[in-house]
């Protein structure tokens, strides 16, 4: 499944091109017919969960894994068959991998010692990449005198110092805790913008991949499943596993009654009728899945509504106290289950449900999104 | 106490008994042994003497120390340039076959080494195995002299030793995290740069540690020369064997063993120290 955004009309900017990928290990498909093009400067996120080919897809890239079919364009060059180091692409590792024999400027000269540079060039530029991860401090200590965080930046100025095309980040984040990820991503994300080079992002994390990307891959199970701006996976997700993936989704079967005009549709939903709009191509009669974020949805109490036409009758199941948000979950008249998450403002500062108690349900009309039917 | 700490208290105490018993004692009587001198009846006697030490420093005593510590070294050399790229196949070897690699290597110690070292004679004599092939395969036309030569003790030397350099560089090989030597590849070294710069230096303490262990023995083992290197070969280890057994000059034989034990224990001293500051865990 490819995304508009990746059309042919585009100019040849783009700095790796996957075409047509395949990767098996021992008969098990991993990676499926991938097809990819990765613009100059972009900070892109490869997103799924564990065992979905992400990291995988990475090696392949960097020339630790050859494809079992297809090619990879490096600068418009085809790179199969070339090992890393002949690459112009750098790793940086979900364990740093930094060498434990060497100082914190012996790591980060290495690449350019490998490249033969002149040692006067060396000290300049591993002294201001390192000033420009703010490191300048501990240019003499061993990586196991570094904390998790400047491990972590020691190996993203090791592998940014060659000045590669493409930066290739494999859950850089992952072992760092709560507090400090937050902070190094904020940190990644301008690094990227000042460096001004490709970053190839791998992560599991989806509110990372959106926080921090100017485009996501969602993968699953070695496909593509959607390619876009963080406001597109997680707005209008192409499938189910993308809007499961992406965000807390509440999702109902439903069926397309009838189709009124080029964007307007009346479905059939937990046992009412509704007009949505959709950009997707639909069939009177279709079976559908209906995705609505809880953000979306509104509970009202019994006595703060006249008009119930629009709306569904519940039992507060569960109210869940999270500081700025108050997630509740409904059970409807008909035993399904719905979530909601309520913000506290100016206006609305009761957010006092119990459970047990009657309420009524409903989102904004043409809020849910329409999504082909997946059991 | 907890169970678990007085496990702890009875094992450690255990082993320092141990050692104290059949390690420091024997070797305070030996130190005492060599200040005493020479009695025909009692085998050792009053007065005290530095007599000893003095002796040994006559050029014959000097010649066997620096042969033996020549003979050590090279054996040591050849044990690690043969054991290296061992240790490193058999550690990297992912299949099925490691176990059996490493059994090969162990199998042979169910021999005694005395036993192998008599066979090692069958296969290096004028009229042996080696020579026999060679000339077969027409590479040499008269036999080699091997036996009873400073290269036929090495070879038994770096026969009966080389397990001991393999373990402890296979184990330290084993540890090497492979996500490094990607990494070095990644940032553009090719195989000869990421073996200089990031194997050897991470396999530095196995191939350290590997060295004591064949360097000190290679020292000692009295047998290999007496078997190998025939009447002429006098290494420390006949040396003192000699002192002991032949000449009944316990004194003198005490003198060089603690001669011997202070040298080795400053090498072990420098590694030490030379690897203090890095953190490394040595495989002893």
């Amino acid at each position: 499944m490819l995304d508009k955004t990746v059309g042919d009309d585009e100019l040849a900017n783009d700095v790796v091109e996957l075409r047509g990928v395949f990767k098996s290990i021992h008969d098990h498909e991993i990676l499926h017919d991938i097809h990819l093009k990765v613009n100059e400067g972009e900070f892109l996120t490869l997103l799924g969960p564990s065992g979905c080919g992400k990291t995988t897809l990475l090696r392949l890239i960097s020339g630790f894994d050859e494809p079992t079919q297809g090619q990879i364009f490096i600068d418009q060059q085809c790179v199969n068959g070339l090992s890393p180091h002949q690459r112009h692409v750098h790793t940086v590792f979900q364990s740093y991998a930094l060498f434990p024999h060497m100082s914190v400027f012996e790591n980060v000269a290495f690449g350019l010692r490998c490249q033969k540079v002149v040692n006067a060039e060396i000290h300049s530029r591993v002294t201001d990449i390192l000033k420009m991860v703010k490191l300048e401090k501990y240019i003499d200590r061993k990586p196991n005198q570094l904390s998790g965080g400047q491990q972590q930046r020691v190996a993203i100025a090791r592998a940014a110092v060659n000045r590669p095309r493409v930066l290739l980040l494999d859950e850089p984040l992952s072992s760092l805790d709560y507090r400090l990820r937050k902070t190094m991503q904020i940190e990644l994300k301008q690094l990227q913008r000042r460096l001004g080079i490709t970053f190839i992002f791998v992560t599991h994390d989806q509110e990372e991949a959106l926080s921090m990307s100017d485009r996501v891959v969602v993968m699953e199970e070695g496909y593509i499943e959607q390619i876009g701006t963080p406001r597109q996976v997680y707005e209008e997700p192409q499938s189910l596993n993308v809007a499961k993936f992406i965000g807390e989704a509440n999702i109902f079967d439903g069926e397309v009654l009838e189709i009124s005009n080029e964007k307007q549709v009346v479905i059939h939903i937990l046992g009412k009728k509704r007009t949505t709009k959709t950009s997707r191509f639909c069939v009177a009669g279709e079976k559908i899945s209906v995705l609505v974020r809880p953000e979306d949805v509104r509970v009202w109490n019994q006595h703060e509504v006249d008009d119930t036409k629009e709306m569904f009758a519940g039992t507060v199941e569960e109210v869940i106290y999270k500081g700025t948000t108050v997630d509740l979950i409904v059970r409807l008249s008909n035993n399904t289950l719905i979530s909601s998450t309520e913000f506290f403002d100016e206006d609305d500062d009761r957010l006092e449900y119990k459970i047990g108690e009657q309420v009524w349900v409903n989102w904004a009309p043409g809020w849910e999104v329409i999504l082909p039917h997946e059991t | 106490m907890k169970p678990d700490q007085h496990f702890k208290y009875t094992s450690l105490s255990l082993i320092f008994t141990w050692f104290f018993l059949f390690a420091l004692l024997p070797f305070c009587l030996i130190v005492t042994a060599s200040f005493l001198s020479q009695s025909e009846s009692h085998l050792i006697n009053t007065p005290l003497t530095f007599d000893n030490y003095k002796a040994l420093n006559h050029f014959i005593y000097l010649r066997i120390f620096e042969k033996s510590f020549v003979i050590a070294g090279i054996t040591t050399l050849c044990c690690l340039l043969l054991g290296y790229p061992f240790a490193y196949i058999i550690a990297r070897h992912q299949g099925r076959f490691k176990n059996l690699l490493l059994l090969l290597i162990i199998i042979p110690f169910w021999t005694s080494s005395l036993i192998r070292s008599y066979a090692l004679i069958a296969m290096i004599k004028a009229k042996g195995i080696l020579n026999s092939v060679l000339i077969l395969l027409g590479i040499i036309h008269q036999p080699l002299p091997i036996l009873f030569t400073n290269t036929a003790v090495m070879i038994g030397l770096v026969y009966n030793l080389l397990p001991f350099m393999i373990l402890p560089i296979m184990t330290n090989v084993e540890r090497l995290d492979n996500r490094l030597i990607d990494a070095a590849h990644d940032l553009g070294a090719n195989k000869i740069t990421t073996f200089r710069k990031i194997i050897i230096p991470l396999t530095a303490p196995g191939m350290i540690a590997g060295s004591i262990l064949v360097f000190l023995p290679a020292m000692t083992l009295f047998y290999i020369p007496d078997i190998l290197g025939g009447a002429k070969s006098i290494l420390l280890g006949n040396l003192i064997q000699n002192q002991f057994l032949i000449a009944e000059n316990w004194p003198m034989g005490a003198a060089v063993s603690t001669v011997l034990t202070i040298i080795l224990a400053l090498f072990i001293g420098i590694y030490a120290l030379a690897t203090r500051g890095g953190k490394r865990r040595v495989w002893l």
